[in-house]
């Protein structure tokens, strides 16, 4: 099952009639020089045709509310409608961003509210919460650790140390703010070697940028002897708020020595990935770095029902890094992983970190003793645990991309693969906490299922997915023969 | 408890199948020192009926008011189909499609956008969207750099009429990579680039000259000549558009006589997004296809399946951050890809036709607007040069003291420049766009009659 283009459904002379002004009233003191000779080359469709061409594209797409998901440091867990319709109420849709702070003291209260939440929550000073997506909040952290050292006259601190499981934003974030990576390894426990990270420091490190649990789906047990050997030798600690989702409300990045961190509130905090944004990646400070937070920060004014909020910008924050977004960054976003945060409360916070690493210690549990092989298996797992198929490959030649392709079939979302890179046929698995116990025993089924077929005959893997719209796609012809747009000239179906 | 499904059946025999007597022991690998946290702070959790509530009384706050504001965020109505569709569980909470045959939606959506932008901006080459427009402008900046090898000065030519927050933004992200922005100052008469001031770097190494089409001022700027000179000054071309200009003005792909913009980028807002204090939008990048391999974020191409049949796949990852971690094009990760799933079906509804009477009817209440409110003593345009669908009007008194009380009475009367620009003191821009009507326009000009009136007296 495909769908055609909506290029194709297009006929001279159609239209959504009811959509747009009727007519074009006549511009003639624009020059012509200015002008377009030729109308652009969008489809021509009524709403119903429309309505159905995208209605049907969506029926095409695997996502949380039709399949179980469990992408390892995506945290695709369930979208409570509440937050969507509750950001969507007209009084928040329609007020535009430059509007007069008293004409948006509603929207300001949930943001300074949510700022003082993600603070309590993870244990830092202040949160900003302008940068648009995890690696802009990336950027926001490390840009701060750079200004923190500049501002104190030790500029020749150019070193971001960066674990070698790390997310490829991490060592992309420190190149973009101008500083060189250094890789430092993992141990055979999945933990920073401490011992390399020694070596490493010197008097030209800005910092360290830290996932914890770390990619590998292990808490970094040496965390405080870590931040001790960072900030011993005068260099920043930043923390990767990906897999925030493991010990919310639980264990709190300031209190392991982090001044920096970011937290992915697409999801932590449960705003809609939808097909790849918007994110939404709010930064907090320790002490350290309170004085170059981004700007516009949320500020109040009073207390209590006399409290007014303001914007918060370079007149109140002088040392800022500025200014990242055109206006506030993604406040609609922000607006839902507000009233997730108030569903929740204190206590449901801390109950995703203890559901979500329940339920991946129970997934961890089941498939090992299916005889799957852990990475990691001395260790407790996270929020998140590591397979690794690399038997499996040398036995019967198949691959962790063959395993994941056929638990398609079965209507399950595959498992992050082959991230991170030092795991060998890598499965990174994130059940998340609103998944039931039967929805991982039917995973476990499949996986078991799956094992079986391989056995049986592995061209049953190879030539997976069957039972989805096409089957497995040729990446290396799409990267080779470039075609990143429907010429729409020859698709015009009249 | 809120949205985690486990009964305590299921949670006694989790953790007799994991060995563990409480889910606090899964927790023991952690120093005991940093597990004694307290959220005191933070309030217990609340109903969904008492939250609605809330934020309905909080939504009504900032309700109402007749928005006469720009500035790179636009009022304009967006069919009801568009967020019907785009709210769709199998969009909205669907993950980055890096399991092709389990997105084909998702990623065929992004190929149709894709095809859509460059229709638009007549370029060859649409990525799959930033985060917004200023970001999407810092990221042409570090893709100019790459792509204008023969340049090494890692020098931007910055015109004061781009909107100064995106200048802003776009030096906040590249300072640190030793790139230079110089400022291009405007013409007082027209409101466009001063070409004199442009002369000044002829001949010199200069990596890139940013477009604005329209500018932050409203004002159409001579984009031939100046894609022209930056081209033959051996600077690469940037366009910043708005993408509902694009419906009537010349696309940048034809801009100057050679082979027009070599890089497009704009605020996708006023295609489907609501204004919603700014933001979620996304950012439109374009380019030449000589420039693909330097383009920023992600990009959907199409190709066959084992069967011989169509589908689409993200393609060219090997720029991006998580295949060469520290020599990626950029950092960026994510796209906006709901933004863009609204945009794609906005600009479905709409067509080339519903576009172009949006675009001139935002123009014509605009100078009707411009029209009404210089009859008032006092207030006049400050710039000749032709507008698109915003104007700089100098008003007789103080600008900020007016907007606040012109917003007391529930007309946002446009955005003051004092801040933004020396000499435009007591100036405002204002933008009128389809969704206003005659009568608006008068409810504007009447209380803006009103308070120059009452400031009069009161001097």
């Amino acid at each position: 099952m495909t769908e055609k283009l909506i290029f194709e459904y297009s006929r001279p002379g159609r239209r959504a009639l009811a959509q747009a002004p009727a007519e074009a009233p006549a511009i003639d003191d624009i020059p012509a020089a200015l002008r377009r000779e030729s109308p652009v080359g969008l489809p021509q469709a009524s709403e119903m045709d429309v309505v159905r061409h995208y209605t049907r594209l969506s029926q095409l797409n695997f996502s949380i509310d039709t399949h179980f998901y469990p992408l390892g440091s995506c945290t695709m867990k369930h979208n409570p409608r509440a937050c969507n319709t509750l950001a969507s109420l007209p009084g928040f849709l329609n007020r535009h961003p430059l509007a007069p702070t008293s004409h948006g003291q509603g929207l300001l209260a949930c943001l300074y509210e949510l700022q003082e939440m993600l603070t309590a929550v993870t244990g830092m000073e202040a949160v900003s919460l302008t940068p648009m997506a995890g690696a802009q909040g990336e950027f926001t952290g490390v840009a701060m650790i750079k200004a923190y050292h500049e501002s104190r006259g030790d500029s020749a601190r150019d070193e971001i140390l960066v674990p070698d499981a790390a997310h490829g934003t991490n060592p992309a974030t420190a190149v973009m703010c101008g500083c060189k990576v250094v890789e430092i390894p993992t141990d055979a426990d999945g933990d920073v070697d401490t011992a390399a990270l020694r070596d490493a420091v010197s008097e030209r490190t800005a910092g360290i940028m830290l996932t914890n649990p770390s990619t590998l789906g292990v808490f970094e047990q040496d965390i405080l002897e870590i931040a001790e050997i960072v900030h011993g030798a005068g260099g920043l600690l930043y923390y990767d708020g990906a897999n925030l989702n493991a010990i919310l409300g639980k264990v709190r990045p300031g209190d392991m020595g982090f001044d920096v961190i970011h937290m992915n509130l697409h999801k932590t905090f449960s705003t809609p990935h939808g097909g790849g944004g918007p994110g939404s990646g709010a930064v907090g400070v320790g002490k350290r770095l309170r004085d170059f937070m981004p700007i516009p920060v949320v500020g109040r004014d009073g207390e209590g029902d006399g409290a007014t909020y303001r914007w918060l910008t370079e007149k109140d924050i002088p040392h800022t890094i500025g200014r990242l977004s055109a206006f506030m960054g993604n406040s609609g976003v922000l607006l839902r992983a507000y009233v997730y945060a108030r569903l929740l409360g204190a206590e449901g916070m801390t109950r995703v970190a203890e559901f979500a690493t329940l339920n991946s210690n129970y997934l961890m549990t089941r498939l090992r003793e299916a005889g799957f092989d852990l990475a990691f298996p001395d260790r407790r797992a996270s929020h998140e645990f590591i397979v690794t198929l690399k038997r499996q490959k040398q036995q019967l030649d198949v691959s962790a991309t063959d395993v994941a392709k056929r638990l398609l079939d079965y209507g399950f979302h595959a498992p992050t693969i082959y991230f991170p890179l030092l795991v060998p046929e890598c499965f990174l698995i994130e059940p998340t906490e609103s998944e039931s116990k039967e929805t991982l025993d039917a995973f476990v089924d499949a996986m078991i299922a799956i094992w079986d077929e391989a056995k049986a005959d592995a061209t049953t893997l190879k030539n997976a997915p069957v039972n989805l719209p096409v089957r497995r796609l040729d990446e290396v012809a799409a990267a080779k023969n470039l075609d990143l747009k429907h010429d729409s000239a020859t698709a015009i179906g009249a | 408890m809120p949205f985690i499904p486990h009964t305590e059946d299921d949670i006694q025999s989790m953790l007799a199948t994991i060995g563990v007597d409480t889910i606090d022991d899964l927790f023991d690998e952690i120093d005991p020192s940093l597990r004694d946290v307290s959220l005191d702070t933070i309030p217990a959790r609340a109903s969904e009926q008492a939250v609605t509530r809330l934020m309905g009384e909080r939504a009504a706050r900032d309700a109402g008011g007749l928005c006469f504001i720009g500035a790179g965020a636009y009022e304009h109505h967006i069919p009801a189909a568009v967020w019907e569709l785009t709210t769709r569980g199998e969009f909205y909470s669907a993950y980055t499609p890096y399991q092709p045959e389990a997105s084909q939606g998702t990623l065929q959506v992004v190929y149709e956008y894709q095809t859509m932008m460059t229709g638009l901006t007549g370029m060859d080459v649409a990525n799959a969207s930033l985060y917004d427009g200023a970001s999407a402008l810092a990221e042409a900046v570090l893709m100019a750099v790459r792509a204008n090898r023969k340049s090494k000065a890692s020098r931007i030519l910055m015109p004061a009429s781009v909107h100064p927050f995106y200048r802003q933004v776009a030096h906040n992200i590249c300072a640190n990579q030793g790139i230079t922005f110089e400022a291009i100052d405007y013409d007082r008469t027209t409101g466009r680039i001063d070409t004199h001031a442009l002369e000044r770097w002829a001949g010199e190494d200069v990596t890139a000259l940013v477009i604005p089409q329209p500018n932050f001022f409203g004002v159409l700027e001579e984009v031939d000549t100046l894609t022209d000179w930056a081209q033959s000054n051996g600077a690469l071309a940037i366009g910043v558009v708005n993408p509902l200009s694009l419906a009537v003005l010349k696309e940048p792909g034809r801009w100057g006589t050679g082979e027009g913009a070599d890089i497009v980028v704009g605020e996708g807002q006023p295609l489907g997004a609501p204004l919603a204090s700014g933001g979620p939008y996304f950012g439109i990048l374009c380019c030449r296809k000589k420039h693909v391999r330097q383009m920023p974020g992600r990009v959907v191409g199409r190709t066959q399946d084992m069967d011989g049949r169509n589908g689409y796949v993200l393609t060219l990852q090997p720029r991006e951050q998580h295949i060469r971690r520290s020599k990626a094009t950029s950092n960026i990760c994510t796209n906006q890809g709901l933004l863009v799933t609204a945009a794609t079906i906005h600009m479905s509804l709409l067509g080339a036709q519903g576009l172009e009477n949006t675009a001139a009817t935002c123009i014509a209440n605009t100078r009707s607007l411009v029209a009404k409110l210089t009859e008032i003593d006092g207030v006049e345009s400050v710039f000749d040069g032709t507008a698109f669908h915003e104007t700089v009007l100098r008003l007789p008194a103080d600008a900020g003291a007016v907007l606040n009380i012109l917003a007391e009475r529930g007309v946002f009367g446009g955005l003051a420049l004092a801040d933004f620009y020396d000499g435009l003191d007591n100036t405002v821009l204002v933008c009128a766009t389809e969704t206003k009507t005659e009568a608006d326009l008068d409810i504007y000009a009447q209380a803006l009659r009103a308070v120059l009136a009452e400031q009069a007296e009161a001097a």
